[in-house]
């Protein structure tokens, strides 16, 4: 393992772990604590015109993102090449991909903060932990999107990028089995690094704000039948009354 | 009344209780009494403003919200598939899970009404001048100046007259046999509650299981504890009766007043009708038919398919069903004595609003009659007698064929027997009243015999409280369950938490933490009288869900000079 710096060290070693324990002990704190806060604060009754646009093309774009995202840091150069992908296919693929999917993303959140801008009842209804959380969510993905923009025109161009399949990637997976590949993301180029550490800030703060909905994304409406019946017993005792103690949680 | 073929020669399936509602719109004079009590009761609160549990439309009218009732618009309530199952109209699961981004038919608030409020402070502080002050509007979403221009009920009566009411959604199908012209016009009011389904689409098109229907007493609640904010029931409910709090960001509807239900007390709506045309009963029926019923073909046959799904507490094998399904027998008796029950089935004079939507709602209607016998009289004939009544009811202002719409899918003679049957109630008591000898043929040409019809004119004219409000307490509140409300009334009470007046540390916003008053209040009010001799007392604000309907409710009033006590004269006191 080469030698790298104290800061790198932090970064890529110790601040992930941070924030899956804020991940997961957030999750848990805001889950028996603040179930009633736990929802999506949907604006479509103010404003439904431009929220019918921008709404699903962000969701969808995002959800693409995400299935990218893991395929990218998940699956090792070396399972893709074994299924006969070539690495040139494989790039070109991810490349235009994660273009359409991100620019659907981004032009779906830029419809999104404007109309949360310019729609009195949806202004007035945005809070500082909304702003806070739009400003991290949109420097994330402006800067996963400028740099997917940046390497597809060095490639185009005929010049040749870093492979974060061999940096960035490796370090992902590292982190799961609890021991960082610290050197990896060191030798990352910088524009990877800066778009980790905004992945980093975002994960941290999801289970803070109405990002949350997210994790309830509703898959088991599918397996349910249609029509729900509940004892008065059950929604006395467990439907959460007499699980939330009279504490805050911390 | 029959018994036997209840159970169309098939044994009885899992019986279940419902706490269903009748409204005789002959008595309702649209004071919307109901909605205010209601509104003041549960949903005075910031972020449903705008929603109103209980409303009152005038129709014809476009109801509220705006044409709720065009389902090709609205898409709510049940499709039937061709081959005989049911989907909700807006789509199945997966077109409800593909559309969750943004709903596509979802009312906007400018459908129901943009909330506002006044700028009092302008009254309180303007400086001197020539010019009175004002208190103009101002949004309650924004804080804006703005002008008013819709509201929960702002053609009433037919205000705004024709153009308003032409976009009825009923007038619209039935075309040219609803007149507006002065002469011919007609109105009556609807008051609206959630109708507490036996089949409820809301229900089905919640995402998150947060919606559902006690299996007790069938009232459809919300656990805000569950609900995402999907907005899906919003689309899902055919009567628009579901609400989404925009400051929560959770959807509310009306509650029935399980609180109240729970210890037997008549919902905040019935307790203050003016009119008294509300009643409240037990309807057991069988649940294992339920699917069968809402699945029908026709959809005229949908009221008959309803009828034969409620099950006869008189029959001793539903009796026996209802022991096997763990049914108190106090809800059995409360069952056979339930005005509801009287009104739907032992009498057929209450019917459903919409079963086309296929939800087999459970608050019906006994359609309005009058003004015929005022019609008659001034046109010189009998106003009372059975054979000018039956002969007007086809000439009656109220087509027969707009409450049909209303009630039975179109099918007209359902609500022409109502009507018939009304009417020869009217007939029958006149000769009883004048001394006269009974005439045994008016109540056979209805159907019915001389003892249904004085039954029936005692629930319908005369019934007391307690005949009208049939309720018996949940299970659990009983003496052997005591202790059961208490543990549930603590559970808030915690420091700096909502049932101590705050409402605790919200790190989130106001949209975050605990759900706030009306639960809190509930469960005190319902602490407070299982062990207070008085009438519960509110904590500085008025709230009716306390008041037992004896006297002045705390709070409402300025305190008398001297005056001590709460129940003070000149407020109604219950009939016993």
């Amino acid at each position: 393992m080469r030698d790298h710096g104290g800061a790198d060290l932090f970064l890529w070693g110790i601040l992930p772990y941070i924030v899956l324990v804020v991940v997961v002990g957030g999750l848990l704190w805001r889950y028996r604590y603040d179930r009633f806060g736990w929802t999506t604060r949907s604006s479509e009754l103010y404003e439904s015109r431009l929220l019918r646009i921008g709404s699903p093309l962000f969701h969808f774009g995002v959800l693409v993102v995400v299935v990218g995202h893991a395929v990218g840091l998940l699956v090792p150069e070396a399972w893709t090449r074994a299924l006969g992908v070539s690495d040139t296919l494989y790039h070109v693929t991810a490349l235009s991909l994660g273009l359409v999917a991100g620019v659907c993303t981004l032009a779906g959140i830029a419809l999104l903060v404007w109309r949360r801008r310019t729609s009195g009842p949806v202004f007035s209804a945005t809070t500082a932990n909304d702003k806070a959380m739009y400003l991290v969510l949109v420097l994330a993905i402006l800067t996963g999107l400028g740099m997917t923009v940046y390497f597809a025109g060095v490639e185009v161009a005929g010049g040749h990028s870093q492979d974060y399949r061999e940096t960035v990637s490796p370090w992902f997976r590292s982190l799961w089995i609890l021991s960082p590949d610290v050197a990896a993301m060191a030798a990352a180029e910088v524009p990877y690094r800066v778009h980790a550490l905004m992945g980093l800030a975002l994960f941290a703060l999801l289970p803070f704000t109405r990002l949350v909905h997210m994790f309830s994304a509703p898959v088991g409406y599918l397996f349910r039948p249609y029509v729900l019946y509940r004892t008065r017993d059950a929604h006395a005792g467990g439907a959460g009354r007499a699980e939330r103690a009279g504490r805050r949680g911390w | 009344m029959t018994t036997g073929e209840r159970t169309g020669g098939r044994p009885v399936g899992r019986v279940m209780a419902q706490v269903a509602m009748v409204m005789n719109l002959d008595k309702c004079i649209g004071c919307h009494t109901c909605s205010v009590t209601c509104k003041q009761a549960w949903t005075n609160r910031s972020g449903v403003e705008y929603a109103w549990f209980n409303n009152v439309e005038t129709r014809p009218g476009q109801g509220y919200p705006r044409t709720y009732q065009d389902q090709e618009r609205w898409r709510g309530g049940w499709v039937r598939t061709p081959r005989g199952r049911l989907v909700p109209r807006a789509g199945g699961r997966l077109k409800r899970l593909a559309t969750i981004f943004a709903n596509p038919v979802m009312p906007s608030i400018h459908d129901y009404y943009e909330p506002w409020t006044y700028d009092y402070d302008t009254l309180l502080n303007a400086p001197l001048g020539d010019d009175f002050p004002v208190a103009s509007p101002r949004s309650a979403l924004t804080g804006e100046p703005m002008q008013v221009t819709w509201s929960a009920n702002w053609d009433d009566d037919l205000g705004g007259g024709p153009e308003l009411a032409r976009h009825d959604p009923v007038v619209k199908k039935l075309g040219d046999k609803v007149r507006f012209s002065f002469e011919e016009t007609f109105m009556f009011y609807l008051p609206r509650i959630c109708e507490h389904c036996l089949n409820p689409s809301c229900v089905a098109t919640c995402p998150s299981g947060a919606l559902y229907k006690r299996a007790e007493d069938g009232i459809v609640l919300v656990d805000q504890d569950r609900c995402r904010g999907w907005r899906m029931c919003v689309t899902g409910c055919p009567y628009k009766k579901i609400y989404f709090n925009h400051k929560t960001g959770k959807a509310e509807k009306c509650t029935f007043c399980y609180p109240r239900v729970e210890v037997g007390m008549p919902t905040v709506c019935s307790e203050t009708c003016v009119g008294r045309l509300r009643y409240l009963g037990v309807v057991l029926y069988d649940a294992d038919r339920v699917g069968e019923a809402a699945a029908v073909e026709d959809e005229r046959e949908l009221y008959r398919a309803q009828l034969d799904v409620f099950l006869d507490p008189d029959d001793p094998a539903v009796r026996a069903a209802a022991r096997r399904d763990g049914i108190p027998d106090r809800w059995v008796e409360s069952a056979s004595r339930s005005p509801v029950y009287a009104l739907a089935k032992r009498f057929r004079v209450a019917l459903p609003l919409h079963p086309e939507y296929r939800t087999l709602p459970m608050v019906w209607y006994v359609p309005p009659l009058s003004p015929v016998v005022d019609t008659l009289t001034s046109t010189g004939h009998d106003g009372e007698d059975a054979g000018n009544l039956f002969g007007a009811i086809d000439a009656l202002r109220i087509p027969v064929e707009y409450l049909a719409e209303l009630f039975t899918a179109g099918d007209t003679e359902p609500v022409r027997l109502v009507l018939r049957r009304l009417a020869a109630m009217r007939s029958h008591m006149r000769r009883i009243n004048l001394g006269q000898e009974r005439d045994g043929s008016i109540a056979e040409g209805v159907g019915m015999t001389g003892r249904d019809i004085e039954d029936m004119y005692r629930l319908l004219a005369l019934a007391k409280y307690d005949e009208r409000y049939v309720i018996p307490t949940a299970y659990g509140v009983d003496d052997s369950d005591r202790g059961v409300i208490d543990e549930i009334g603590c559970s808030l009470d915690f420091e700096g938490g909502p049932g101590m007046g705050g409402m605790g540390g919200v790190p989130f916003g106001e949209a975050s933490g605990r759900p706030d008053a009306a639960s809190v209040e509930t469960f005190h009010a319902l602490r407070d009288r299982q062990s207070g001799e008085e009438p519960a007392a509110g904590r500085g604000r008025v709230n009716l869900l306390n008041w037992d309907g004896n006297g002045r409710p705390a709070g409402l009033f300025p305190p008398r000079g001297g005056d001590h006590d709460t129940d003070g004269g000149g407020g109604p006191s219950r009939p016993v």
